[in-house]
């Protein structure tokens, strides 16, 4: 099984499509996928388009906007199961936790289910496969429909063997039994009857002490192929005729490419067009190097900046430590990273609508020790190991889209409005890319191959960035900065909490034509449109910024900055990483100041059980408790969040030896804990926190956009480098929180802020230097700790 | 020009630009998936195959440089069906978020392992440098070597015993020679 | 600095011959110390010793690989043997921790231990001879108020007799002369605050000037014109540099600082590390060793500029018709970061065309770039260049060499490039 439609059959959806159009997944699709679509329900965060209308409000997840059982699942002849699911694979396992939910709600193995996902023809729109919910959007689904079709099921078992229905049970096999020992597969009882019914909401669920599928390892089904050169992703699709394309710009963001030689380049030999549309320019290739050297020659061109086709204000500026000054004349790097001074200055300077988050008051006990601290952090890139990728075939009047966005029901009706074809004469399906980690540059490919196939018809564009492009061109996470201030009385009690967040939206998920690059250097431009932000609960700058503690006089503003310097849109975890990173540096600082445990401040302003059951389970998984005194060198941090206060809870206690001579840090152990409900798949939750948190570790010690003035000056993995090999933890242990049966909970983002905050704790535990600006690089460190 | 490579043991007669880099001849010419594109700089190891039993970039390597070499690709292993000891290794260890960088993580470690027989902790995380991962799945990439390491050991010691039953994966890398450490 | 200028047939047999003489190479051992405790020494005392430290970047030799910094341990291949650097924490079994300041300086000076023993002039004490007192007191003090790592010094592989250290003794006797520094009059602070880094402390003249037979280096006229460090070419800082585009003082501080220059090749090989070094110096002392390294290579008498040079060459259609092979090599291998267009130099990074390894003599620094490649000198943002040895022969690291050279450079073309890339990778394996 594979998550990619194999070359066969894509070259057959390819064929079919040129045929007919679209390919229907069958005639029952169309009543929903045709349902209509108005703001209703908060898919992916409140991130990108608007899904479909809530038309059933009793029911849960996804079901809540789809809620006929054939949308979801079919039962063949032969009585093996397809389940759709609007949600995507991103290289988080969701693929094999779905499956696990419907062979566990179906009460059938999972070999003999078929999985697809999103795919605006066959699928329901769930929205955006973001800010961790597809687990809880779809996988509360599935898991409801699989038990309405499973109660079907027994019934006309029970109807035909003229017994009562709560006499049939099934046994993991994908038969019916009646009590006398009669049996009937699932293929023949659902022969007799139509799933083309409404799922109701009280569908017995299967009782988590018999769970046969969900709660184990099922190894992941796309693995073998991945591991093994098998047609994983997106980018390994070959269509017949395919041709190869690579997409024009100068280095980044805001700068266009003066006069690229494009009548030298249309005379190279393998060359087959160019594509100019407005400020839009490609190049068309039989073979891939060729658009690689094709491309090369035209990016010779001097640029400059461009104000026509981004609303690019002047770039912020101000690096740090050792360079020698940017810009392509002097030649040098781009300075050092951004100072935090500089992200501060760059985003006060900005107009910001104050949005109030929070606000209570209470008796307030006298203030013992009270801290005041900003906390900053830079731009920073998705950084992709491959970058954004996509093939879009033209035919007959219709376009396919192949993508890897998260959001394949918005990149459809972004290529509708940009080529100018009535939505329904375009079709998005998803394939799998790298990980994107929020919206990396998998929108504006997928918008600039479709603009290239309108101008090839009847041939098959595939279009991958190049690296450059990625780092260049995709939206960043944005810069952000909090300041708080808060006081803890002499009983140790927190008796004041403010909490201010100055922040970009991280919501500019493309719905229109205007959010993707080719829109804006389309002739008329589609204008890049206004941030907003998410409201809460969710939030978008402002998430995670309302503490889950409880404090007394807790006062919280999201300073909303519309006007966007840096391109910038969602990055796992979106304000998550910078306020939990805030909050849990803070209570650090007071419990340093007040000579408390940090432990013990949190438990004693913590009153959600589960939120202190999972402290405790990761503090006693580490040995919290007898853990080695901070001694200069060596120290340990722990930190704590609920994503959202909706989704996971997560707990982190880390132990660093900090280089005194360098200001390097090693993780010398890491201990997560970690609440998502029930567990469709422990293991598949532990890859998740695992990865969250290395790769938050990264985020936090080294990363951030450097600027050179008119351009980025990351550019490649040498002036934007991550964490490899050499600096990951030595160990990394991850405690899942068994739940049984209760409601799935996001995980995907639940590590990011937590890992942050206790990195910074750690180091200030051993070496008593607080580090309030990300990222805590070794250099910052060095300079904090000084020559001793 | 046509050149002729030998990739996983089979030639191959092409008839390509002779500046091509291996990496597309690979991906584009004979349809193989193993590599792939990250950075075409030699930053990141995504495109990292074997040739002449070192890991190289196959994004920087023309194939002019090529002609009579021994080319391995992840293809050249195992399969989904029949996985080599690395692949079985990472399977077991389920060392892979989006796996797009996982192949090549495999070849370089598989170019560690046709060297040293039994590598430490600080050589594997010395050799893999080079690759970058960014989802984090260093820690499962790195126990799974670990688990190929101990899995060869195990059938080296199976296959001296004479047992006829390896655990899966296994089996291929003990019919394999294993060349000993370089002294 | 009398230059020194000794008509001798072999050095090695001059050695012997003076090191026979028991009575010059017996040196005292100094007693040992109880270690000083780390607070027992006055704050900025550490922190000066901190930033010379920095300049003397005694922490890259005396760290090993991943090891424990200033622990030793690392390997520095001469062409006499194999030597290990020395433990130079404060530890007192095998560190530096039971010397006092006197055997601290008297090694810094004269280059004996503690215990008597000669040391390698590996440790360039005919360069700190130089050093005024306060600052190897400071150096002192930072040095022991390090962390101590308890590390065993690695046994010496040197070439018989060499590993008879008394030896030694005799090539100190020869070559060892050097003056504390004193002020050149007539020159200002700044430039003299360069001349006692750059002749003290930095010991740029290691690598960047010549040596003779016995391995010392030569000085007066020959002074910077060249040398070799690790197999590297360390190219002349003097009137006698190839680099394609002139050095300035402003080009220098830039590239001291952060391993580039827009119009200079990028720090590889041993200058990786000391780039690093100095990028964490105080910002004065690096202007000021960039000024006085630029003057090194201004014309005699006259201030400023060295004289302009022809424009940087580059060939490309020429070197594509006398040699397709290396052409189509350049490519695939090269073309995605050093040819135009490509991102490092849209984004500012030296085009080849500056590079000084292209019009050296030898074309050592070519070949180690190409096959060892370039790792970042100033952490870890920086440029970077990827090895080849896995990917390239040693016909085709040459053929590319090769092809530069026409391109790039209006030199006469290398000779024996196969056989020298051959010895590198053999060296490579060897390590
Ligand atoms: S793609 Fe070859 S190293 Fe990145
Ligand atoms: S698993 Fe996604 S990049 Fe490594």
């Amino acid at each position: 099984m594979t998550g990619l439609p194999t070359r066969g059959a894509a070259a057959k959806d390819a064929t079919r499509l040129s045929r007919r159009g679209f390919l229907a997944g069958g005639a029952l699709v169309v009543s929903f996928a045709l349902a209509p679509r108005a703001f209703a329900q908060l898919a992916g965060g409140g991130e990108g388009g608007a899904g479909p209308a809530v038309v059933a409000p009793e029911l849960a997840g996804s079901l809540r906007t789809t809620p006929w059982l054939d949308a979801w699942i079919r039962i063949g002849a032969d009585g093996r199961a397809t389940v759709f699911t609007g949600k995507v694979e991103l290289g988080q396992g969701i693929r094999t936790a779905l499956l696990q939910v419907a062979a566990e709600e179906l009460d059938m193995p999972p070999a003999r289910i078929t999985l697809v996902t999103a795919d605006t023809d066959r699928t329901p729109d769930e929205g955006l496969t973001a800010g961790s919910h597809s687990m809880q959007d779809s996988g509360t689904a599935i898991r409801n429909a699989a038990a309405n079709v499973r109660m079907l099921l027994a019934q006309e078992a029970a109807r035909g063997w003229g017994v009562a229905a709560d006499t049939v049970a099934t046994g993991g096999d994908g038969m019916l039994r009646a009590a006398d020992g009669r049996s009937l597969g699932y293929g023949d009882a659902a022969a007799r009857l139509s799933l083309h019914v409404k799922a109701v909401p009280d569908a017995p669920l299967r009782d988590p002490a018999g769970y046969r599928t969900m709660g184990r390892d099922l190894p992941r089904i796309d693995i073998p192929a991945k591991l093994t050169g098998g047609a994983a992703y997106l980018h390994d699709l070959r269509l017949p005729g395919m041709l190869h394309a690579r997409v024009v710009r100068g280095p980044s963001v805001g700068t266009r490419l003066r006069e690229p030689d494009v009548a030298a380049v249309s005379r190279m030999p393998g060359v087959v067009g160019i594509v100019r549309r407005g400020a839009f320019l490609a190049v068309v290739a039989e073979r891939e190097w060729t658009a690689v050297q094709a491309l090369r020659h035209l990016q010779r061109a001097a640029y400059g900046r461009d104000a026509g086709t981004q609303p690019q204000e002047p770039l912020p500026a101000g690096g740090e430590g050792g360079g020698a000054g940017g810009g392509a004349e002097g030649g040098a790097e781009g300075g050092g990273p951004m100072s935090a001074d500089a992200i501060a200055a760059a985003l006060t300077a900005l107009p910001a609508r104050d949005i109030p988050i929070m606000d209570t008051r209470g008796p307030t006990g006298p203030a013992a020790h009270s801290v005041r601290a900003r906390y900053v952090r830079p731009w920073i890139s998705h950084g992709s190991i491959g970058p954004s990728c996509a093939v879009a075939l033209f035919e007959g009047g219709a376009m396919t889209v192949w993508t890897h966005s998260q959001g394949p029901f918005d990149v459809h009706r972004v290529v509708a409005e940009l080529v100018g074809l009535p939505p329904d004469k375009v079709r998005a399906i998803h394939a799998e890319g790298a990980g994107c980690y929020g919206q990396n540059g998998a929108d504006d490919v997928a918008a600039d191959a479709a603009v290239i196939a309108m101008a090839t018809p009847g041939r098959p564009i595939r279009l991958q960035w190049m690296r450059e492009q990625e780092f260049g061109w995709e939206p960043l996470g944005p810069g952000m900065m909090t300041q708080l201030e808060a006081a803890l009385g002499a009983d140790g009690r927190i008796v004041s909490w403010r909490h201010e967040v100055w922040s970009n939206p991280h919501n500019n998920r493309p719905v229109g034509a205007g959010g993707v690059l080719a829109g804006n250097e389309a002739d008329p431009p589609f204008p890049v449109p206004e941030g907003k932000p998410i409201p809460m609960p969710e939030g978008d700058g402002s998430r995670n910024s309302n503490p889950l503690y409880s404090f007394a006089n807790t006062h919280v503003v999201y300073h909303f900055i519309k006007d966007m310097p840096v391109r910038v849109s969602a990055l796992r975890s979106l304000g998550a990483h910078l306020n939990v990173f805030s909050i849990e540096s803070m209570l650090d600082e007071l419990a340093a100041a007040a000579n408390i445990d940090p432990l013990a401040l949190r438990l004693a302003h913590m009153e959600d059980q589960r939120a202190r059951e999972v402290m405790q389970r990761a503090a006693d998984g580490f040995g919290w408790g007898s853990r080695p005194k901070g001694d200069g060198r060596r120290g340990c941090g722990m930190a704590f969040a609920r994503y959202k206060n909706l989704g996971a809870y997560c707990a982190v206690a880390l132990e660093v030896e900090v280089d005194r001579e360098t200001g390097r840090v090693a993780i010398r152990r890491a201990v997560a804990a970690v609440d998502c409900g029930q567990p469709a798949s422990p293991d598949g939750v532990r890859n998740q926190i695992e990865g969250a948190l290395v790769q938050s570790f990264s985020w936090t010690s080294r990363e951030g956009m450097r600027f050179a003035g008119d351009r980025r000056a990351g550019f490649d993995w040498s002036s934007y480098p991550i964490l490899r090999f050499g600096d990951v933890p030595d160990a990394v242990e991850v405690l899942v929180m068994d739940r049984p049966g209760a409601p799935f909970l996001g995980t995907a983002e639940a590590a990011q802020g937590p890992t942050a905050a206790a990195l910074a704790n750690a180091i200030a535990d051993a070496t008593g230097i607080r580090l309030r600006d990300m990222p805590l690089s070794a250099d910052r460190l060095k300079a904090a700790l000084g020559p001793v | 020009m046509t050149v002729t490579l030998t990739i996983n043991g089979a030639a191959h007669r092409l008839e390509v630009d002779p500046s091509t880099p291996l990496l597309y001849v690979l991906r584009g010419e004979l349809a193989l998936n193993g590599a792939k594109y990250g950075c075409g700089l030699g930053q990141c190891g995504a495109c990292t195959v074997q040739i002449d039993g070192k890991a190289a970039f196959s994004c920087l390597t023309p194939v002019s440089a090529l002609e009579g070499r021994q080319i391995r690709t992840v293809e050249g292993l195992g399969t989904a069906e029949a996985p080599g000891l690395l692949q079985a290794a990472f399977e077991a260890e389920q060392a892979a978020q989006c796996g797009y960088c996982i192949a090549g993580m495999i070849m370089r470690a598989q170019a560690l392992l046709d060297r040293v027989a039994e590598p430490d902790e600080a050589q594997i995380r010395a050799h893999m440098q080079t690759n970058l991962c960014r989802c984090g799945t260093h820690m499962r990439i790195l126990r799974a070597i670990r688990r190929a390491v101990a899995m060869r050991k195990e059938g080296r010691k199976e296959a001296q015993k004479g047992t006829r039953d390896a655990p899966a994966g296994t089996r291929q890398a003990a019919a394999e020679p294993v060349r000993e450490a370089r002294p | 600095m009398k230059p020194i200028k000794w008509a001798f047939g072999g050095a090695l047999a001059c050695l012997l011959g003076v090191g026979a003489f028991a009575g010059i190479s017996y040196r005292s051992a100094l007693p040992p110390i109880p270690p000083p405790a780390a607070d027992g020494f006055p704050a900025e005392l550490v922190a000066k010793g901190a930033t010379l430290a920095a300049i003397g970047d005694c922490v890259v030799c005396h760290t090993a690989d991943q090891g424990a910094a200033y622990a030793g341990g690392r390997a520095l291949p001469t062409p006499f043997g194999t030597l290990y650097a020395s433990n130079i924490t404060p530890d007192a079994a095998t560190g530096i921790g039971s010397w006092s300041l006197d055997a601290f300086k008297r090694a810094m000076r004269d280059g004996v231990g503690r215990d008597g023993s000669h040391l390698y002039p590996a440790l360039p004490y005919d360069h700190y001879r130089r050093v005024h007192d306060g600052d190897l007191e400071a150096i002192y003090a930072f040095l022991m108020t390090r962390q101590p790592v308890s590390a065993p010094a690695k046994p010496n592989d040197m070439i018989f007799p060499l590993g008879f250290r008394p030896l030694l003794a005799g090539w100190k006797l020869m070559f060892l002369h050097q003056p504390e520094f004193q002020p050149v009059p007539g020159r200002d602070a700044q430039w003299n605050r360069g001349a006692y880094l750059v002749e003290g402390l930095g010991h740029c003249g290691g690598c960047h000037s010549p040596r003779n037979l016995a391995g010392a280096e030569e000085d007066g006229s020959s002074a910077y014109s060249g040398g070799v460090a690790e197999g590297w070419t360390a190219p002349a800082l003097t009137a006698a540099s190839r680099a394609p585009v002139p050095w300035t003082a402003d080009s220098l501080y830039a590239y001291l600082r952060a391993g580039l220059d827009g119009r200079h090749g990028v720090a590889a090989g041993p200058m990786g590390p000391v780039v690093h070094g100095l990028s964490r110096a105080p910002e004065a002392d690096v202007r000021a060793i960039a000024v006085y390294i630029a003057s090194l290579s201004a014309p005699p008498g006259g201030a400023g500029q060295p004289a302009d040079r022809p424009p940087a060459i580059d060939r490309a259609d020429r070197a594509a018709q006398a040699d397709p092979a290396g052409a189509a090599l350049f490519a695939g291998a090269c073309a995605g970061c050093h040819e135009a267009g490509a991102p490092m130099l849209t984004q500012g990074r030296p085009p080849l065309a500056t590079a000084t390894a292209l019009q050296l003599d030898e074309p050592a620094n070519a070949l180690r770039a190409i096959l060892n490649g370039i790792h970042p000198p100033a952490g870890a943002a920086g440029p970077a260049m990827p090895p080849f040895t896995a990917s390239l022969t040693d016909a085709q690291a040459a053929r590319i060499a090769a092809y530069l050279r026409t391109r790039f450079s209006d030199r006469p073309a290398w000779t024996d490039l196969e056989q020298a890339a051959a010895e590198i990778r053999e060296e490579d394996t060897r390590q």
